[in-house]
């Protein structure tokens, strides 16, 4: 039971960051239809986050809804991946982001899918479905622009290399959970190695391991994105369109 | 009821209808529903919708619940419903295919004109369940409902 409420709340906010993240793009991508895409991703990754902590709210049991998790609490209680709270950087940095987060979600919620919690197996058929597409969107670009001109698979290897120590951390034991997430590398770096070598680009080697996302111990990048996302609602309690 | 964002189909034609019960002994309704995508911000719209229409047919006491799994397909898009969507300009959905995460999409048929070479311009679209396709035949953009 603590231990899915756990998973519930790290999944949750993994989404509903990343959702916040990707959000700012909106009216600024290199083009209009991937503005429109950008969108269209943060809106699913808003869908799932909003699923997963409502139940979360369910399971702790002390009547915070949705809502309550997301704007009410300060950094160090939420437990997202460092990844999804690094700055979105160039538009190839945010897309070796979103290969990263999405060769873990999909895993993720396919194996939720079939485990034992009925709506944590729901909520991953759900979102499972749309993971394949964010997945398919950053696999498109990351080739795209690693098999590009010098300069794109310039930038594209180095965003892959500066975000690729982060994807360790996603990958911790956590025994007792519904999934354990240690049990999904091997899809992970079987879906990833396959996008990187078509791109032309050079799979970093794992060393340097930055973690603490889910212990609550955050990047300084997280409080500046939790200000924006929840002053409104801290300044105005309540409020409603 | 139709559709908020794709006003051309009901919702019982699109799938996202699964249920409408009426309790015999005090008449109240609950109608359930399901969601094409998490996000999709059509669905306080619809509930709003659902409860204004039985409100209007004589049940102003009724409840709306949201249901997640079995999660929704493209594959309960009815006949019906996939003709009014082509004859709206929408390209319907191939068959998803069970268990197949992400399906491939062989040829999508032009609305207008029918003609099979057409190209994807953006998986994602105006909404969360479409996206932006180009005839190559007449020149015509169009919406494509991805198969889910």
């Amino acid at each position: 039971m603590k231990n899915t409420f756990a998973l519930a709340l790290a999944l949750g906010d993994d989404a509903l960051i990343a959702a916040q993240r990707l959000g700012e793009w909106a009216s600024r991508a290199p083009e209009m239809e991937e503005d429109i895409a950008l969108a269209n991703i943060a809106l699913d990754q808003l869908g799932a986050a909003r699923l997963l902590l409502t139940y979360a709210g369910e399971l702790e049991g002390a009547g915070r809804d949705e809502d309550a998790l997301a704007y009410l609490r300060d950094d160090r209680e939420f437990t997202n991946c460092l990844l999804v709270e690094l700055p979105n950087g160039d538009f190839a940095v945010t897309m070796a982001k979103l290969l990263l987060l999405s060769a873990y979600q999909l895993p993720l919620y396919t194996a939720l899918a079939g485990c034992a919690d009925e709506r944590l197996a729901a909520i991953g058929a759900k979102a499972r479905k749309e993971s394949a597409y964010h997945l398919d969107h950053a696999a498109l670009w990351v080739r795209r622009l690693g098999d590009g001109t010098d300069e794109s698979h310039r930038r594209m290897q180095a965003a892959v290399d500066e975000v690729w120590p982060y994807a360790q951390e996603l990958f911790r034991p956590w025994p007792g959970a519904p999934v354990d997430p240690a049990t999904l590398r091997a899809d992970f770096d079987g879906r990833v190695d396959a996008v990187l070598a078509e791109a032309t680009l050079t799979r970093p080697a794992d060393g340097w391991a930055p973690a603490g996302g889910r212990d609550g111990l955050h990047t300084e990048h997280l409080s500046f994105l939790l200000a924006e996302m929840q002053v409104l609602h801290r300044a105005h309690p309540g409020a409603k369109w | 009821m139709v559709d908020p964002e794709i006003r051309v189909v009901t919702i019982a034609e699109l799938g996202i209808l699964r249920a409408v019960e009426e309790d015999p002994a005090t008449g109240r309704v609950t109608v359930t529903i399901t969601p094409t995508y998490t996000g999709c911000p059509a669905m306080d719209v619809i509930r709003a919708d659902i409860r204004h229409a039985l409100a209007a047919a004589g049940h102003p006491d009724s409840e709306v619940r949201t249901v997640y799994s079995p999660a929704w397909s493209t594959d309960w898009i009815s006949e019906t419903g996939r003709a009014k969507l082509a004859a709206a300009g929408i390209a319907p959905p191939a068959p998803a295919g069970a268990g197949a995460v992400v399906p491939l999409t062989l040829a999508v048929r032009c609305p207008r004109c029918g003609s099979p070479e057409t190209e994807q311009v953006s998986r994602f679209g105006s909404t969360a369940c479409k996206a932006l396709w180009r005839c190559r035949s007449c020149s015509e953009p169009f919406d494509h409902l991805k198969a889910l």
